[in-house]
């Protein structure tokens, strides 16, 4: 298979399997939802790293570097803020 | 790339499916969050395995400055600051993915005088959407921590300019497919798709945030997606459409909560013919003071208690927790109504209720509390205003008009904590307040709350 059309392919399965595991997350969790789901974005962190440690050009290098920072503020604060938040979430006694 | 590190890096994605399964109730959420985290662990620690990479020194760095940064902000921040935090975090996300794009648009050129069309537009598409995603997060950081003005500013013809801005990014996009060595090109349109992310969010006034912060978060996983295009990476492309998905599911909600479309929130600003306060309040309002609610509170049976944005900037959260305890202890029913828009985040008061350890399963949705109200003997509206405005079941009242509210006025009394009668975000003035089962509490949301208590206490 061209590897565009399976890149595709996965991309809109993701998409559905998405819809399916977050129609399912409480109205009280939307909070958390949304900061879980953003650190997850932060996935991009996996780019970064390749840019920053390739050494192709000095330029690249420095935007990868910027972008290792961006990504891992938004993966650790992500996820930690998220622990946080999920912590406090208790039923009655 | 070697067979293995793809493999772990399915696994990863796999990962993040489970963690995200495990937000669906509370008590399984904590540990979805970390089968989350370790997914992501996994995948750093396999990219490092990688042989493209041969420096580690600055990563390294990279890493310890960023981890450092995150680790402060996400253990400082209050649960009444976290919409900005998860703002600005989303922003993060959105330019790493616009840099990463940026740094393999390089790298494909040097190594290929021609790079396939998949990787330019791809490239493009990750620029345009990042870009937007970085500067539209930073505006709503800025207005809800309160370093912009959090009215919507008025920009001239700002549908005309963002559509302008939204048009020459495409082309310029399309100049890259056609011609990708210019890759100054891609900076052009990184930095006319951030002036659009400004100009999109600037006109955005605070109530309309928790649609807006969806969006972006939608955006940041959009960007990452397109990012998993330019390097061919699954766990990038599945990642970033799952969290693409999560923010478009939570901006419908939110739209939905507001009876609005997406285009009218971002193009349509506020306003329209509203109803003259001064005919609606004339001689209505009844103002009451904390003594006389503590005094109905003590023959109630059910309270509900409606929080709003209001809530969060007095701090209230921790009086009002003391209040439910105290009244439980009484033996009345306390529950909570929540409405979706409450607040400037989806969940934002759920998670202020719950930092005061009021159980979560005493928040009830909009849809379960509003059959209640009837057999309702109190209920207790704390710095909410348009949510239950009832004269959003007319057809004819503005901004409003269509909104599912929290029905409050059905319950037999209704107390108001508010400093003033001044309208909510839509501009409207609310007919609750005149209404001839409601009192005002005028005041700060905490002062009167613990007033309340101070007074039931009493008697």
């Amino acid at each position: 298979m061209d590897p565009f059309v399976a890149a595709l392919t996965i991309f809109v399965l993701a998409v559905f399997v998405g819809f399916e595991v977050i129609t399912k997350v409480p109205p009280t969790l939307h909070t958390p939802l949304m900061s879980g789901s953003n650190a997850i974005s932060g996935i991009t962190l996996v780019g970064a790293l390749l840019a920053a440690g390739a050494q192709e050009t000095t330029l690249s290098t420095i935007l990868g570097v910027i972008a290792v920072v961006f990504a891992t503020v938004n993966v650790v604060g992500g996820f930690l803020v998220t622990h946080r938040m999920l912590k406090m979430f208790r039923r009655k006694d | 790339m070697n067979i293995g590190i793809n493999i772990g890096y399915l696994v990863a994605a796999a990962l993040f499916i489970f963690g995200l399964k495990g937000l669906s109730h509370p008590r399984t959420a904590v540990r979805g969050n970390l089968l989350g985290a370790s997914g992501m662990l996994l995948a750093i620690v396999l990219t490092l395995l990688d042989r493209g990479i041969i420096s580690f020194e600055w990563i390294i760095v990279g890493i310890v400055v960023g981890a450092a940064i995150g680790v402060f902000l996400a253990i400082k921040v209050q649960m009444t600051q976290m919409p900005q935090l998860v703002a600005l975090f989303n922003g993060f996300g959105g330019g790493a993915s616009t840099l990463v794009a940026g740094a393999a648009l390089i790298k494909a050129v040097l190594l290929t005088s021609t790079p396939s069309t998949q990787l330019t537009v791809s490239t493009a598409a990750s620029g345009l959407i990042g870009a937007v995603t970085f500067w539209g997060s930073l505006i709503a950081f800025g207005k809800l921590q309160g370093i912009i003005s959090s009215k919507p500013a008025r920009i001239p013809a700002h549908q005309l300019l963002n559509g302008l801005l939204l048009l020459v990014s495409l082309g310029l996009g399309a100049l890259i497919v056609i011609d990708p060595g210019a890759t100054w090109i891609y900076w052009i349109l990184v930095a006319v798709a951030s002036a659009l992310g400004v100009f999109m969010v600037l006109p955005i006034g605070g109530a309309d945030m928790p649609v807006v912060i969806s969006l972006l978060n939608s955006f940041s996983g959009l960007a990452a997606a397109a990012t998993g295009f330019v390097l061919m990476n699954n766990v990038l492309i599945i990642s970033g459409s799952l969290v693409g998905a999560s923010g478009l599911i939570l901006t419908n909600i939110m739209c939905k909560a507001m009876n609005r479309s997406l285009g009218n929130v971002l193009f349509g600003g506020v306003g329209g013919t509203v109803a003259e306060a001064d005919d609606i309040y004339a001689g209505k309002v009844k103002s009451t003071s904390p003594d006389e609610v503590a005094m109905l509170l003590e023959g109630a049976r059910r309270v509900v208690i409606v929080p709003g944005y209001g809530m969060a900037v007095a701090q209230a959260q921790y009086a009002v927790r003391d209040l439910t305890n105290l009244l439980e202890s009484r033996g009345t029913e306390v529950e909570f109504g929540i409405h979706p828009v409450a607040g400037r985040m989806p969940g934002h008061m759920n998670v202020l209720l719950a930092e005061a350890n009021i159980p979560y399963d005493k928040l009830k949705t909009m849809e379960e509390i509003n059959p209640t109200f009837e057999q309702t003997d109190m209920a207790i509206v704390i710095g909410a205003n348009d949510v239950v405005n009832p004269s959003a079941r007319e057809a004819d009242s503005g901004p409003l008009a269509g909104m599912p509210i929290l029905e409050v006025d059905k319950a037999r009394t209704v107390v108001v904590i508010k400093r003033s009668l001044s309208p909510g975000f839509a501009g409207v003035p609310n007919p609750l307040f005149a209404a001839d089962s409601t009192l005002m509490l005028f005041g700060d949301g905490k002062q009167m709350v613990t007033d309340i208590i101070t007074a039931l206490k009493e008697t």
